[in-house]
């Protein structure tokens, strides 16, 4: 007997016993959509605190000039001593140097007087350059951010927080207009999206001008390469420690010096954040290690059984078809084609019901559900590898008897 | 019916012969059965049942043979091990001049397939396939094409009366149609041997009548029959008639006794 001629008495017994068949695909369905789903939600609410988590600075460093133990310096500007340049920044933000920063703003800033009109405004005047956007996690409302041909062309823009557009301009789109800046008239090319006010610093009302335009045009002097601080993002929260020590091996050899204790800045990260953050990604880590393990265990154990009753309900079959001539490798293989369409099928399905749930449900829960691409390969290759293995282990075994034994079924 | 699908029977221990599908079988030097002092115990736990207890028994080609013993007398087991559905403790079998009790499983499936051809008394047909899809099963394992087996499955249908049910499934069939198609199936690779156990004994009497007729039209078609029954009546149709008692028979099982074709 050929293999086409296996595979079609295979296929004809799955489709001529339709209700053994569809219950058996229901089974390997059932089972794969709900461990695409359970794990779907667990991958779906570990993102959301990840994202919640990684929003509130968890991934961020910021480096002061001064070597206060105090960690103070948070706020730009406050730096006692200055110690930061250009330079540094742009010697850790080479990938060879810190792999683990993702990115680096320096920073220089300043209280400065706003103008538009007849209008003022105080506010935090911060010069930095295009990264300052994705390492302090800000969007833009409208308009562009900085560019890095701004930064080389020294050019007189500048991107306003919220509330500072919202002081000078009152309702009025402000994109496109100028303000004055300590003098100096800027052009508004964007409006940062509205974050909330953090404990320390209004960080809604603030205005972004480019590093080189602040050195050159509003610090001047002496002190127009000296930073503020540097802000450094983390390529993700699990890597902060080791750009923590990129940073500070980095900056310890820039500035010649050989003892850690003797350091001319301070590097600061939101620890408890930083611990929260490690600690929850633990504990949903192994909670979906764990809901995925147990639905995989019950899926398989499910296919299993519908698998195993379904040869032992057919050993008379396989007794009268080993009397009629077949051997035990025809037997098997017929099997194993019934065993691999099924699992197969339902396999197919079930991750279509899964990946169709997924999609559907959020919209009437509050939970995302991710789709998870390694739950449902899988999901069904473990389903398919239990199908076949409780299938074809039975069959194989009621071929190796005597045609009598089975045939008596037992 | 098909040339390229020759039926090989051993005639003595090295030579297969091919014989054309004519329906008739030339005389055989040897016998199509031929057993010798076979024993067969069942074991269960600790427990051995003696099921056969020395059997020797030859057949030659053509013979019409009754096997009669009461339930529990081995009639069953030797039956089975007849048609190599089970295998004998001890002892020799040849069948058609081959030594069948050293073959491996995979020439065993060979002879069930082309040698012989089996009804049941339970007629054991798929419940999920159609009559002549029943009747084509053993030429599928036996790698016969498409067509040709359709051919050949309507063909035997025909011969015992069916050819008017070929698609209808064994549920729609009554019992004596259901042994019919299970006769067809039988006969439908040509065996030497038909081997039929109890073939009546889920049957009434206007049925079985014309189960009997059949068999009995298989005999004179040149066929090798072995009937088991426990009712005189049946036996009685046959040529030869071997009593079992206990494991083993009773009279002497001289081929030469009959002869061969009634």
């Amino acid at each position: 007997m050929n293999l086409i001629e296996t595979f079609r008495t295979g296929l004809e017994a799955v489709v001529s016993h339709r209700l053994r068949s569809s219950l058996t695909v229901l089974g390997i369905m059932i089972g794969i959509t709900a461990v695409i789903l359970t794990v779907g939600l667990g991958e779906g609410a570990q993102q959301q605190v990840g994202s919640e988590i990684s929003s509130l600075g968890a991934n961020l460093l910021i480096v002061s000039p001064g070597s206060s133990t105090s960690s103070a310096g948070i706020r730009g500007g406050s730096g006692s001593a200055s110690t930061l340049t250009v330079s540094n920044a742009d010697a850790l933000a080479s990938k060879t140097v810190a792999p683990d920063i993702a990115g680096v703003a320096p920073v220089v800033s300043a209280s400065e007087l706003l103008t538009e009109g007849t209008t003022n405004w105080t506010t935090t005047l911060v010069g930095s350059n295009p990264s300052w956007l994705s390492v302090r996690g800000r969007t833009m409302a409208e308009g562009r951010f900085i560019s890095g041909h701004d930064v080389q062309t020294h050019a007189a823009v500048v991107v306003l927080a919220p509330t500072t557009a919202s002081e000078l301009f009152g309702g009025r789109d402000s994109v496109g207009q100028t303000v004055d800046v300590a003098g100096s008239p800027m052009s508004v090319i964007g409006v940062l999206t509205a974050e909330g006010s953090s404990t320390t610093t209004n960080v809604d009302d603030q205005a972004i001008i480019p590093i080189t335009t602040a050195s050159t045009r509003i610090i001047g002097g002496t002190s127009r390469n000296n930073l503020s601080s540097i802000y450094i993002a983390a390529s993700s929260s699990k890597t902060l420690s080791a750009a923590y020590q990129e940073t500070d091996n980095t900056l310890l050899s820039l500035h010649g010096i050989t003892t850690a204790t003797s350091a001319d800045f301070t590097i600061t990260s939101q620890q408890s954040l930083l611990a929260t953050a490690t600690s929850v990604d633990k504990t949903l880590t192994v909670l979906l290690a764990g809901i995925a393990g147990i639905s995989l265990l019950v899926g398989g154990i499910g296919v299993m059984n519908i698998m195993l009753v379904s040869v032992t309900e057919r050993i008379r079959e396989i007794g009268l078809r080993k009397a009629l001539g077949a051997t035990p490798r025809v037997i098997r293989r017929q099997f194993l084609v019934e065993a691999s369409v099924l699992g197969l099928v339902g396999g197919m399905l079930g991750a279509i019901l899964g990946v169709v749930v997924a999609i559907v449900l959020p919209h009437f829960i509050s939970n995302p559900i991710a789709i998870s691409g390694p739950a449902i390969a899988g999901s069904i290759a473990i389903a398919i590898a239990i199908g076949v293995a409780f299938g074809v282990y039975p069959a194989s075994r009621a071929a190796q008897l005597h045609p009598i034994d089975a045939l008596r079924g037992e | 019916m098909t040339e390229e699908d020759p039926i090989s029977l051993g005639l003595d221990d090295t030579q297969q012969v091919r014989i054309d599908d004519t329906g008739t079988y030339p005389a055989f030097s040897a016998p199509v059965i031929d057993i010798e002092d076979v024993h067969k115990i069942y074991r269960t736990g600790s427990l051995e049942v003696a099921a056969l207890r020395g059997v020797s028994l030859t057949i030659a080609a053509g013979e019409y043979v009754a096997l009669m013993g009461p339930s529990g007398s081995g009639k069953s087991t030797l039956m089975h091990i007849l048609g190599c559905l089970d295998v004998p403790t001890s002892g020799s079998y040849r069948l058609a001049g081959e030594d069948v009790s050293t073959m491996t499983e995979y020439e065993l499936a060979e002879v069930r397939n082309r040698r012989i051809g089996f009804v049941f008394q339970q007629f054991n047909l798929l419940a999920s396939l159609s009559a002549w899809r029943n009747v084509e099963l053993p030429l599928v394992y036996a790698g016969v094409d498409r067509s040709t087996r359709k051919q050949r499955a309507l063909a035997a249908l025909d011969r015992v009366g069916m050819g008017d049910r070929v698609e209808h499934r064994p549920g729609e069939l009554s019992g004596g149609q259901q042994q019919r198609v299970a006769l067809a199936r039988a006969v439908v690779s040509d065996p030497a041997l038909i081997l039929a156990d109890e073939p009546t004994g889920n049957l009434d009497s206007v049925s079985a009548r014309e189960v009997l007729d059949l068999l009995d039209e298989l005999h004179h078609s040149g066929r090798t029959v072995v009937l088991i029954t426990h009712d005189a009546d049946v036996a009685e149709t046959t040529s030869r008639t071997l009593r079992i008692w206990d494991g083993q028979i009773l009279e002497p099982s001289s081929a030469s006794a009959t002869g061969g074709a009634a």
